[in-house]
């Protein structure tokens, strides 16, 4: 058999120990650590040792969803950065890019992503969705209708599906402050 | 197609009936690995420099190498077939699978009746029946649950896997166990199909470039667009998405959906179905359903059969160095022509396997983590101001995301020699870093305990 280690060029090998961690959660640590969020955005950790599980408030503090504080959970698996981070919303929200389940309609979740992006790009998307209701791509139809065809009473909507109230015969969660 | 060679009932010489006298002659006849001898004795024209050939090689390939195969599905039945008969002596496979009738077409190794059953283990029997004198010792599970003992018993692994999260975990293993000893060095050949298009490349852990280098270049997994799927579905694979990704979860809330369990796909098929029909979408079938679920690409005999051939061509020239190996990459695509291109697929620097640097960083056992943190921001090799640290019970110290820096806050104030004993490695990142860096602890005890 060929010498295999003969090949090596570099000599000084040796003791190089390595802490068992997959390229997973070494991405993870460095997405983590490096993270510069706004002080509209922060991560809970429920178990600090388990960093793939966590989760994001997001309290807008402009646009139409501002004094609400909205929540998702972030689930990373050993895919990644190969597979995107599962994300969902834990509240029940009136938001066109929302489904009343949770799902959360952002491209760079699903058909854009990329393993270049990190997970400060996705929750920057998140938060943006706040800012920026995007009725072309629903998840909530008629909040998407709503938007599209009465900005105004859209808007009401929103300030009343915040505080808990109804939005034709649905009922949604109380998000405000 | 090479397959076609062991088609038919299995009726091996080890298993005929007057077998014993047969198979005494057989195993003795010098002739026997003929063809292959002639390359063995030998120099060709670029055969290595260090090539010897020989009695000594052949020893070597037929009785001392061990080969381990990951997978004994559409790859790993033809690289099982192809090594018994190249010489190798002392193999073993291992694979989590068990044999589902849809493998029959091209998985040659099997039967109906092995339905059910492991594929390690048919595998490993109708080798060892067809081909005299070979030893298959067949493991029925996963590779990360053997240790990393467990690999270092073999001179050469080979994949033929259909899975990156089981490839990341071998590459990433092999490529440890090679950086902590430069005997443990096993180069990894991994062959990989998807319909008409395969690909062979050598990996030479902390040689070569590895498999995490090459992420990059992955298919992304298809994905449809989660609105389209919800509101404007136009294709029967948009209908299937709806029901798994969006009508599954409402309906059965927490209960996972089994995508090998037939109940589940039924359920599936029939919500779809519905949505197309409403949709005035056509084709969607059981089949579909499955496959979308499942991801499945459709497997391509002869597609493996080319590739397990050179997995396995390279797994005889490095095992007897007669000819010069695979550096690094060959990419095989079938769809219109035969068309194939080798290239050296390069190390990336950055390769959170391979790549990044590794120190050893000198301490006192009596300092304080706090205190070996402010010695490594003053390094003037690593040039890093915030750095997160790990180890092999997760984080040991990170200055964010707030939660894990209050969490770890505590080890700061920890002896060192507490923390962590002198085998044990340290992971660092830092915004300044473009990964990261292995580091390894050396106690240089000048000091005394800090009063």
């Amino acid at each position: 058999m060929i010498k295999l280690w003969s090949v090596k060029k570099d000599e000084e090998a040796a003791n190089k120990k390595k802490p068992r961690m997959t390229a997973a959660q070494l991405r993870v640590q460095k997405d983590l650590t490096e993270l510069e969020l706004p002080s509209t955005m922060t991560t809970h950790f429920p178990d600090p040792a388990d960093v793939l599980n966590f989760t994001l408030t997001i309290t807008p503090d402009e646009g139409i969803y501002k004094g609400g504080v909205f929540k998702f959970t972030f689930v990373i698996s050993g895919g990644y950065p190969h597979e995107p981070p599962k994300v969902r919303c834990t509240q029940k929200v009136y938001h066109p890019n929302l489904d009343l389940e949770g799902n959360v309609c952002l491209n760079i979740l699903r058909e854009d992503w990329k393993p270049v992006l990190n997970l400060s790009s996705v929750m920057i998307g998140i938060q943006y969705l706040f800012l920026e209701p995007n009725p072309d791509d629903p998840l909530n139809k008629e909040a998407a209708e709503d938007l599209r065809r009465n900005r105004e009473g859209f808007i009401r909507n929103v300030q009343n599906s915040m505080k808990g109230g109804t939005v034709k015969g649905e009922t949604f969660d109380r998000v405000l402050k | 197609m090479t397959a076609a060679v062991l088609n038919g009932v299995p009726n091996g010489i080890a298993s005929s009936s007057s077998s014993s006298s047969k198979l005494a002659s057989y195993l003795s006849d010098e002739t026997r690995f003929a063809s292959i001898d002639k390359i063995l004795d030998r120099k060709g024209p670029w055969t290595d420099e260090r090539f010897e050939g020989g009695q000594g090689t052949k020893d070597f390939l037929r009785t001392q190498s061990k080969i381990l195969v990951i997978g004994a599905g559409g790859l790993g039945c033809e690289i099982l077939q192809n090594l018994a008969l190249t010489g190798f002596n002392d193999i073993h496979v291992i694979d989590m699978d068990t044999i589902d009738i849809s493998n029959l077409n091209r998985q040659f190794l099997f039967r109906e009746v092995d339905v059910g059953k492991s594929k390690a283990l048919v595998a490993a029997e109708f080798v060892m029946n067809r081909v005299p004198g070979v030893k298959v010792t067949p493991y029925h599970g996963k590779i990360q649950d053997h240790p990393i003992s467990f690999y270092e018993q073999f001179n050469i692994v080979v994949a033929g896997l259909d899975s990156i999260s089981a490839r990341r975990w071998i590459n990433a293993t092999l490529v440890q166990m090679a950086q902590e000893d430069e005997e443990q060095l096993k180069p990894l050949i991994d062959g990989g199909t998807e319909g008409f298009k395969g690909q062979a490349r050598v990996i030479l852990p902390t040689v070569t470039s590895c498999y995490e280098c090459s992420i990059d270049m992955l298919t992304p997994p298809t994905a449809f667009p989660i609105c389209t799927i919800a509101n404007t579905p136009r294709l029967p694979e948009h209908c299937i998405e709806w029901a798994s990704v969006l009508e599954w979860p409402k309906v059965h809330k927490d209960k996972k959906l089994d995508t090998d369990d037939p109940d589940h796909i039924e359920w599936l098929y029939q919500q779809a179905s519905a949505r197309a029909a409403q949709f005035k979408i056509e084709g969607v079938t059981w089949a579909l359903t499955q496959g979308v679920v499942k991801n499945i690409i459709p497997a391509i005999a002869s597609t493996n059969a080319i590739i397990a051939a050179s997995c396995c061509n390279e797994a005889l020239k490095i095992a007897t160095a007669c000819a010069p190996y695979l550096n690094n990459y060959m990419m095989y695509v079938g769809n219109d022509s035969v068309y194939t291109y080798t290239f050296e697929h390069e190390k990336r620097p950055e390769c959170p396997v391979c790549g990044g640097e590794s120190l050893t960083a000198e301490a006192g056992r009596y300092w304080t983590l706090e205190r070996f943190i402010e010695s490594l921001t003053n390094r003037q090799d690593l040039q890093i101001s915030k750095p997160s640290l790990s180890y092999s019970k997760g984080a040991l110290f990170w200055p964010s995301p707030p939660d894990v820096f209050e969490a770890t806050k505590p080890n700061l104030d920890k002896l060192l020699s507490d923390l962590l004993d002198e085998e044990e490695g340290i992971v660092v990142t830092d915004p300044a870093l473009p990964v990261s860096v292995n580091l390894s602890i050396k106690y240089v005890d000048a000091e005394e305990p800090a009063q």
